[in-house]
């Protein structure tokens, strides 16, 4: 878990996709790198990279590298449950994917990792993505207001009360979790008792 | 069908399981679920480590079982080379050693596809609920049992407090009326509403599949079905419990016996939706106008039927247009082109979606006495597939027709074995994914039943499997 964020403040790009699944956000051959060695360089690989390794000028995040708002079009990181593809994008830097709609196991893998699924309607994305498209703009997300502010326009967005306490806080849920031993110890005496069979003999 | 007791409103499935493993409910609204099967693979790499760091023991060791499947090497298992393929199985080997796990390690017997092995074993049960670090786990559904997919955070949770958080989904009725024509079966029908509703369509919903032609699959057909409810965008998917079901599990190594079989029958016969229930959103199809479908783009969405023709962008609307355009181009077909007749490089039979013995049967019926016209893969979904395949002798007939008969694994649905498509070449696929990169850097997937695939690999193109099963099912 991340520490936790109110606000933030960095460089808003546009990446004029839909469907940006999880096989693109990390093709699998990088997956069984250890977290440690850092995912940034993974990401998107093969929109960034040619055959041959070489960086593609071009693509947005090879021109703005210091991005951290990518603003994408809908089912954004649909697919696999591989939270790599949240790393990726949070070691290469980026705090807030803005997207008319999310794959709902990105979306929880992004907020156990600090990084916002900003979820904003179809006719504001299409707004941002056409003010974007010739440069990147400076972009103001505020997690408390629910208020993302960029050329100037502000967008208000919803937010699970979940989600934003825990991007907020930085909560680690297992320790959460932990302070409930006795409900769960308790739960577990009455599962055994109803369902013996989920304990196999 | 029973009424509900007067008291209390007519449930859903769903609302059944979910009730039954709700331990708390938090003020935000979010509720800590009791987890009965916790399902582990090479890729839970990340949760171990997490685990390691905090110095936490497995909270139950008895309800987690560990399964080498993405990165099984299909071939050459005794001298697998040093290297990632290797280190990720050992690294799995010994997480699951040092927790005290049953492993469904390369050499054993029961080895598998997570997903395959599960249901299999009879370590999916109705009434539960089944975690794995993997989209593919709303397989499990299929059994009336709350089976969601969840990454590698919520993977070191589980593994450390056998619980889990998540806010409650949204409910959504899939109701499939009438009967699937001939040589139409799960994965025709799961692409058909994914290609209605959308790869989102489903989105923060819960899916219950319904109606006639839902309870007329085998348990192989609804394994297919509620497989494939993530990539329509659903957070898990269902078939509630009946005979079928209760049949397919009984005697299974890991389902319960004797007295406590009969208690658990009685139980899980109480856990259908009740008459009168209400969904969030109700949706129905009519099987009858499905035919044999196809993936012709890079979402699951893009799909048509066999019949069809790829979209000319120049006739759609600007926004889909654009899109339209992209898919076309990474796919390598032009504007309003016919599916039918497109030529294919290779094949793939296997994958949780369609690795299992039926799909096995139904390709062997249409390969039986024919040559395929292109090289092609097929890799069971499990070791136990595979042996009882070879017992019916399917695997003479793939192999007589020129396809490889490989172990039992992930295989060329996610090629992390190495079992890749090479960039350009284009695969018929009984996989479940058609994204860019998927199958290898630029591979064209095309998705379609195993019943297809054996005749895209009959014909070399893709084409209607229809005629060539005519006096063969």
């Amino acid at each position: 878990m991340s520490a936790g964020w109110t606000h933030h403040s960095g460089t808003a790009v546009a990446l004029d996709l839909e469907s940006v699944d999880t096989d693109q956000l990390i093709p699998a051959r990088f997956m069984s790198v250890p977290r440690v060695q850092g995912y940034g360089p993974y990401l998107l690989h093969d929109l960034r990279y040619d055959g041959a390794g070489q960086k593609l000028p071009d693509f947005v995040l090879n021109r703005h590298e210091g991005a951290s708002i990518l603003v994408a079009r809908r089912n954004f990181g649909s697919g696999s449950s591989r939270e790599a593809a949240v790393y990726a994008l949070v070691d290469f830097g980026m705090r807030v994917v803005v997207a008319p709609s999310f794959g709902d196991i990105f979306s929880a893998n992004a907020v156990n990792n600090g990084l916002l699924p900003l979820a904003l309607p179809e006719a504001d994305v299409d707004q941002i993505l056409a003010m974007l498209v010739a440069q990147p703009a400076e972009a103001r997300v505020d997690l408390q207001a629910g208020n993302l502010r960029i050329c100037g326009r502000d967008y208000a967005f919803q937010l699970p009360q979940v989600w934003r306490e825990k991007l907020m806080n930085g909560w680690d849920d297992i320790d959460l979790t932990t302070a409930r031993a006795p409900q769960i110890a308790a739960y577990k005496t009455a599962r055994r008792a109803s369902t013996p069979w989920v304990w196999p003999s | 069908m029973t009424q509900a007791p007067a008291a209390t409103a007519p449930a859903t499935l769903f609302d059944k399981l979910w009730q039954a493993h709700e331990i708390t409910r938090r003020a935000d609204g979010a509720s800590l679920l009791w987890v009965d099967r916790h399902l582990v693979h090479e890729g839970s790499h990340h949760a171990f480590a997490k685990l390691a760091a905090r110095g936490a023991p497995v909270a139950e060791p008895q309800l987690t079982y560990a399964v080498v499947d993405h990165y099984a090497p299909t071939r050459g298992r005794d001298a697998i080379p040093a290297g990632d393929i290797r280190r990720m199985i050992e690294t799995l080997g010994q997480n699951a050693h040092r927790h005290g796990l049953r492993l469904f390690g390369l050499r054993d017997p029961d080895q598998g596809i997570v997903h395959v092995v599960g249901p299999e074993q009879g370590l999916t049960l109705p009434g539960f609920t089944v975690n794995c670090g993997d989209s593919h786990t709303s397989t499990h559904g299929a059994f009336g049992a709350l089976a969601f997919g969840i990454g590698a955070t919520e993977v070191a949770h589980v593994l450390a407090t056998q619980t889990i958080w998540q806010m409650r989904p949204k409910t959504m009725r899939i109701t499939v009326v009438g009967q699937l024509g001939p040589a139409v079966g799960a994965k025709d029908l799961a692409l058909h509403w994914i290609a209605r509703l959308g790869a989102d369509g489903a989105r923060g919903h819960a899916i219950e599949y319904a109606g006639p032609a839902v309870r007329a699959l085998s348990m192989e057909g609804r394994m297919t079905l509620c497989n494939l409810s993530i990539e329509g965008g659903a957070r898990l998917g269902m078939v509630a419990p009946d005979d079928t079901t209760f049949a397919y599990l009984k005697g299974r190594p890991f389902a319960p016996a004797g007295a406590d079989w009969a208690r658990a029958v009685a139980l899980w016969a109480r856990l259908p939706s009740d008459d009168g229930a209400q969904f969030d959103r109700e949706v129905e199809i009519d099987a009858s106008d499905i035919a044999p479908t196809v993936t012709w783009g890079t979402s699951p969405e893009e799909a048509l039927p066999i019949t069809g023709h790829v979209p000319n962008p120049a006739q759609l609307p600007p926004a889909r247009a654009a899109r339209a355009s992209e898919a076309l181009d990474y796919m390598g077909l032009s504007a309003g082109q016919a599916l039918q007749g497109v030529a294919v490089d290779q094949v793939f039979i296997g994958s949780c979606t369609n690795g299992r013995i039926e799909d096995l049967r139904l390709a062997a019926k249409v390969l039986q006495g024919r040559r395929a016209k292109v090289p092609g893969l097929v890799a069971p979904g499990s070791a136990l597939v595979k042996a009882q395949a070879e017992a019916e002798g399917l695997d003479r007939i793939f192999t007589q027709a020129g396809l490889d008969w490989v172990e039992a694994g992930c295989s060329m649905c996610v090629g992390m074995n190495g079992d890749l498509v090479a960039p350009g070449k284009r695969c018929a696929s009984s996989t479940n994914r058609n994204f860019k990169g998927r199958q290898g850097r630029g591979a064209r997937t095309h998705l379609m039943s195993p019943a297809m695939v054996a005749a895209a690999a009959i014909t070399g193109t893709l084409c209607d499997v229809r005629p060539l099963l005519e006096g063969r099912v």
